[in-house]
């Protein structure tokens, strides 16, 4: 993989800000159809091994190509490394007319990590209207771990996100973020293509990093989302946490008007025992 | 089967902080006045800008969260929307 295909630091933080990449008609219109004719055929039916290495499956299949096009294939790779392994995929067909319940959730159970995810890559090989209720997402919600459907209470929050988008589009998902399908209201079916995948290596600095210093960085790990409100300040530290675990440097120094990473690090420790530990990087990637 | 003409509207307002006029950050309606099948899209639009808003328009408060303190070593964390008040409101049905 060429180091310019991959992706850059202003668009990882993005993803570290908001929990999600979106890549319109990212997959030509030809594959599209392919991959649609390969589903209607049942070729995508079956689940593979889970932790089998990912580029050893569907090798000569539509999904094969379009997860081996170097766009695609650069940006699973600036998230989870060369090799990731397989963990499932999924054919979501909404039929049209058929309503949605509440169905907010995140997928599994209580993610134990402190700072490694997975990725949720789902694709759309058709167009998705406001109608057909494509897959609707909450910016900065990857940091809120939670029991897979326990947040099915919470039917809409400021800020959500409902795709409407072209065929061949991509979304590539934080693990952790907060989703749901929304009714198809339409007369066609919506036709989403889910794949989960986790990464092999540990996931520091796995994307073109010439850019690691450029000050629009900042201020997109500090850019505020209403909904987050009165712990905004919270998930401005959850995004510094992560960012200096995928730079793999403790010590950035966030001099910024909000400085909350700073701030903390700053603590005294015989004082702070309890806050500073809570920074601490526990996934061992930083040496002291 | 219950005798009440009466049914149950339930409004769960998420707020931004413990202040009933603090803002609304996320919402659920459940309608118990009707058996129509609920569609979450009916009620995408921002009900009210806060508890006190709904107050003032009819709705009874019957839940307010308490405030916790976090548990050690979770102090940075988050997870489910903290500030939850379940407000009600009691409708005459038709027979």
């Amino acid at each position: 993989m060429n180091k310019t295909d991959l992706l850059d630091s202003v668009t990882m933080a993005k993803f570290v800000s908001n929990g999600y990449l979106r890549f319109d008609e990212i997959i030509p219109k030809d594959l599209c159809e392919e991959s649609k004719e390969a589903i209607a055929l049942g070729e995508m039916d079956a689940y593979d091994k889970v932790g089998a290495p990912f580029y050893s499956l569907w090798e000569h299949s539509a999904m094969g190509k379009i997860f081996r096009l170097t766009t695609v294939r650069a940006i699973i790779e600036s998230l989870l490394g060369p090799n990731p392994q397989y963990d499932h995929h999924y054919i979501h067909n909404k039929k049209a007319h058929t309503n949605d319940t509440d169905s907010l959730h995140q997928d599994g159970t209580y993610d134990t990590r402190d700072f490694g995810f997975d990725l949720l890559i789902c694709f759309f090989p058709d167009d998705v209207s406001e109608k057909m209720g494509g897959t609707l997402v909450v910016p900065g919600s990857h940091f809120r771990k939670v029991n897979s459907g326990a947040i099915g209470r919470y039917q809409n929050i400021v800020g959500q996100q409902q795709l409407v988008c072209k065929a061949g589009t991509i979304l590539f998902m934080h693990s952790n973020l907060w989703h749901s399908g929304r009714s198809n209201h339409s007369d066609n079916d919506r036709l989403l293509f889910k794949l989960r995948l986790n990464p092999t290596v540990e996931q520091v600095r796995l994307w073109n990093t010439e850019d690691i210093n450029d000050s629009e960085i900042l201020t997109i790990l500090g850019e505020r989302m209403p909904w987050h409100s009165g712990e905004q300040r919270l998930e401005n530290i959850n995004r510094i946490r992560l960012w200096r675990y995928m730079i793999g440097d403790p010590t950035p120094d966030f001099t910024t008007d909000k400085l909350w990473g700073t701030k903390l690090d700053d603590m005294p420790k015989v004082i702070y025992q309890d806050s500073v530990r809570s920074l601490d990087m526990k996934d061992s990637v930083v040496s002291e | 089967m219950s005798e009440s003409k009466y049914r149950q509207k339930i409004l769960i307002l998420y707020l931004g902080n413990a202040s009933l006029n603090s803002e609304v950050v996320g919402w659920s309606l459940y309608d118990g006045t009707t058996d129509d099948e609920a569609d979450i899209i009916d009620n995408e639009e921002l009900p009210y800008k806060s508890v006190l808003a709904a107050m003032r328009d009819g709705w009874r408060v019957i839940g307010i969260p308490t405030i916790n303190s976090p548990l050690i070593g979770r102090e940075h964390k988050t997870d489910y929307l903290q500030f939850e008040f379940v407000l009600e409101k009691m409708e005459l049905i038709d027979e």
